[in-house]
């Protein structure tokens, strides 16, 4: 009744110059990656969006708070593309700038996971032993707690600063790179050419940052993808809470709430920002997913 | 298995004791006090009140006491925005809105998780599998507080079947348990449907088939168990964002649960309310991975509660 499908082999139409010089590992990542259609798709949505967030603003006639009191709600149209909100505001300039502070947010704060959780899931990992039991239980109880929460009191207690923003969500968010890190540097930690660095006497940062980090850049870059979705999502979760980024400026998750308030007259508001967050979130993950089967990274999933 | 439940136990003592000091000091630490949006108009009353609420006293006495009513009493002070309010009462009065929200998400999510992870994993690669994987990744990618407007405008306001929002009728119930859990749902179906697939071609499952097991007892006795773990170590993650999303569906659906008034009263400084809730809410979290794990322990002994 259940037979194992046949593994897929990544036929891959080799020239004989290809043969000669080989073919290194991120290449035949590439090959893979190229494969995948969907991530592909994610990869070209991203780069779009991406593109149209950051230059699209100077090329729009209106300022994201350019108001227009005779035009207010106006559905889409030549004028407006997107249609306007309550004070007359062009849209889909406000999704532009949204875009950038949405996607400023994303990039910044997995930055700062990403620093977090490489170093410490590092030290762990190479430490191993007693430090490392500690430090991955002191993980594990920080995982299970309600971080969310302390995120929402550090923004309304200290104001909404972005910068306060970016910190918070990466430092929530770093635990889970942390794991995967320290699990990938046990497990080379013992090959020889850990071993010849050592024997060379280079120092501890060293033998990591010159010789194990860059070993491991494959998972580190899948996750590093994966995270992105997670925090512009978390962001996004503040900005309708009331808790993202001050008006007149605003972001997708401000523009998502802004529009669910008046979704039943005007549901444009609500939708083209919902389903472009929704697009970027989907495009980031399908781009990840893909980064994993081509990186062929298995291990320590979440 | 007692001794485990015990060491557990034991073990989120200093971490709730760690919780309860953080939140304790950053609430006092800001900018900005309880009263300042008060009609405090002179400084007699604001001495009085914070008289009142033992503000006045020097901190690490104010950390005492508080430490002292909430281990000895479990009382959780009074309200610094309801005077006439504790925080026990507004909890007692807002935690079950949210607790009949969280358990009803959970059980969407098991129920329709579980059920299309089965079927994605037994009948792979057709289009049932092709569909539920897609609309699983819809899941995952469209966030509750899109889809949750979205369910109401087509649900509530187009077709009429539910009110938009109010917490009277167990029909109010469905649409912000569907919209909170469906989220978990699709997690929960990728991991089974990954995790069966990992199992159904394992010896022990070649084994039950030749002593003549029926299909269905294969697959709900045998692998479902085995498929199961994943499942069951995503639930820790899962409940807590369970019980901190659902402050985005309270608002939206406009709920009178504990996650709404939680976040009013960190915008309101409600110091002894702001505490309350963080407390609960990580006595909940911890109490919830402790099932979690022993249930873990229970699918597979192999872990022998390491």
């Amino acid at each position: 009744m259940i037979s194992p499908a046949p593994e897929k082999l990544p036929s891959a139409e080799v020239t004989l110059a290809q043969l000669e010089k080989g073919v290194s590992p991120w290449r035949d990542a590439w090959h893979r990656l190229r494969r995948n259609r969907l991530a592909v798709f994610g990869g070209i949505v991203l780069i779009v969006l991406g593109t149209l967030c950051v230059i699209g603003p100077w090329f729009s006639p209106y300022g994201y708070e350019d108001t227009n009191l005779d035009n207010t709600f106006s559905p889409p149209a030549a004028a407006h593309w997107l249609g306007t909100d309550q004070l007359g505001r062009d849209l889909f300039t406000r999704l532009m700038y949204g875009g950038r502070i949405s996607l400023m947010v994303g990039l910044v704060a997995t930055f700062v996971a990403l620093t977090i959780g490489v170093i410490y899931g590092a030290i762990s990992g190479y430490a191993g032993g007693k430090l490392d039991r500690v430090m991955m239980r002191i993980v594990d109880i920080i995982y299970a707690l309600p971080f969310t929460i302390f995120v929402i009191l550090l923004t309304v207690m200290f104001g909404r600063d972005i910068k306060l923003i970016f910190v918070a969500i990466g430092a929530v968010e770093w635990l889970t790179m942390a794991r995967i890190v320290r699990g990938q540097i046990m497990s080379i930690k013992r090959m020889e050419f850990i071993e010849a660095a050592r024997s060379l006497g280079l120092s501890r940062p060293r033998i990591m940052f010159r010789h194990m980090i860059p070993n491991i850049l494959g998972p580190i870059i899948v996750y590093t993808t994966l995270t992105i979705p997670g925090v512009m999502l978390l962001e996004a979760f503040l900005g309708f809470l009331g808790l993202g980024v001050q008006p007149p400026m605003s972001s997708w998750g401000v523009l998502i709430k802004d529009g669910a308030e008046r979704m039943e007259e005007y549901p444009w508001l609500l939708i083209f920002p919902g389903v472009l967050f929704s697009l970027t979130l989907f495009s980031l993950n399908f781009l990840g997913d893909g980064l994993r089967d081509a990186l062929d990274v298995r291990s320590a999933k979440d | 298995m007692l001794r485990f439940i015990a060491r557990r136990l034991l073990e989120a003592i200093p971490v709730l004791f760690i919780i309860i000091t953080a939140t304790f000091f950053m609430v006092r630490f800001v900018p900005g006090g309880p009263f300042d949006s008060e009609k405090v108009t002179t400084p007699e009353i604001r001495a009085n009140l914070e008289a009142y609420y033992g503000l006045n006293l020097p901190l690490h006495q104010q950390y005492t006491n508080y430490l002292k009513a909430v281990i000895l009493h479990g009382d959780l002070g009074r309200s610094t925005k309801y005077a006439s309010r504790t925080v026990n009462e507004i909890i007692a009065d807002k935690l079950p809105a949210s607790l009949q929200l969280g358990g009803l998400s959970l059980l969407i999510a098991l129920v329709l998780g579980l059920t299309a992870g089965v079927i994605a994993a037994v009948k792979r690669n057709t289009w049932l599998d092709y569909v539920g994987s897609s609309v699983a990744m819809i899941g995952i990618c469209v966030p509750t507080f899109v889809l949750g407007p979205i369910l109401v405008l087509i649900f509530a306001i187009h077709l009429g079947w539910f009110s938009a929002s109010g917490w009277y009728s167990w029909q109010d119930r469905i649409l912000p348990a569907v919209t909170l859990g469906i989220v978990y749902a699709a997690g929960i179906a990728r991991l089974t449907r990954g995790g069966m697939l990992e199992v159904l071609n394992l010896d022990y499952i070649r084994t039950a088939r030749a002593k003549g097991a029926s299909e269905a007892r294969v697959i709900f006795k045998h692998a479902l168990r085995g498929g199961l773990l994943p499942v069951v170590s995503y639930l820790g993650p899962a409940i807590a964002g369970i019980l901190t999303g659902a402050f985005v569906i309270e608002t939206i659906f406009q709920i009178p649960g504990l996650g709404r008034e939680f976040v009013n009263s960190a915008f309101n400084r409600d110091y002894t309310l702001v505490l309350g809730t963080v407390i609960l809410y990580a006595v909940l979290i911890i109490a919830m991975n402790l099932v979690v794990d022993v249930v873990q322990v229970w699918l597979n002994p192999k872990l022998k509660f390491e």
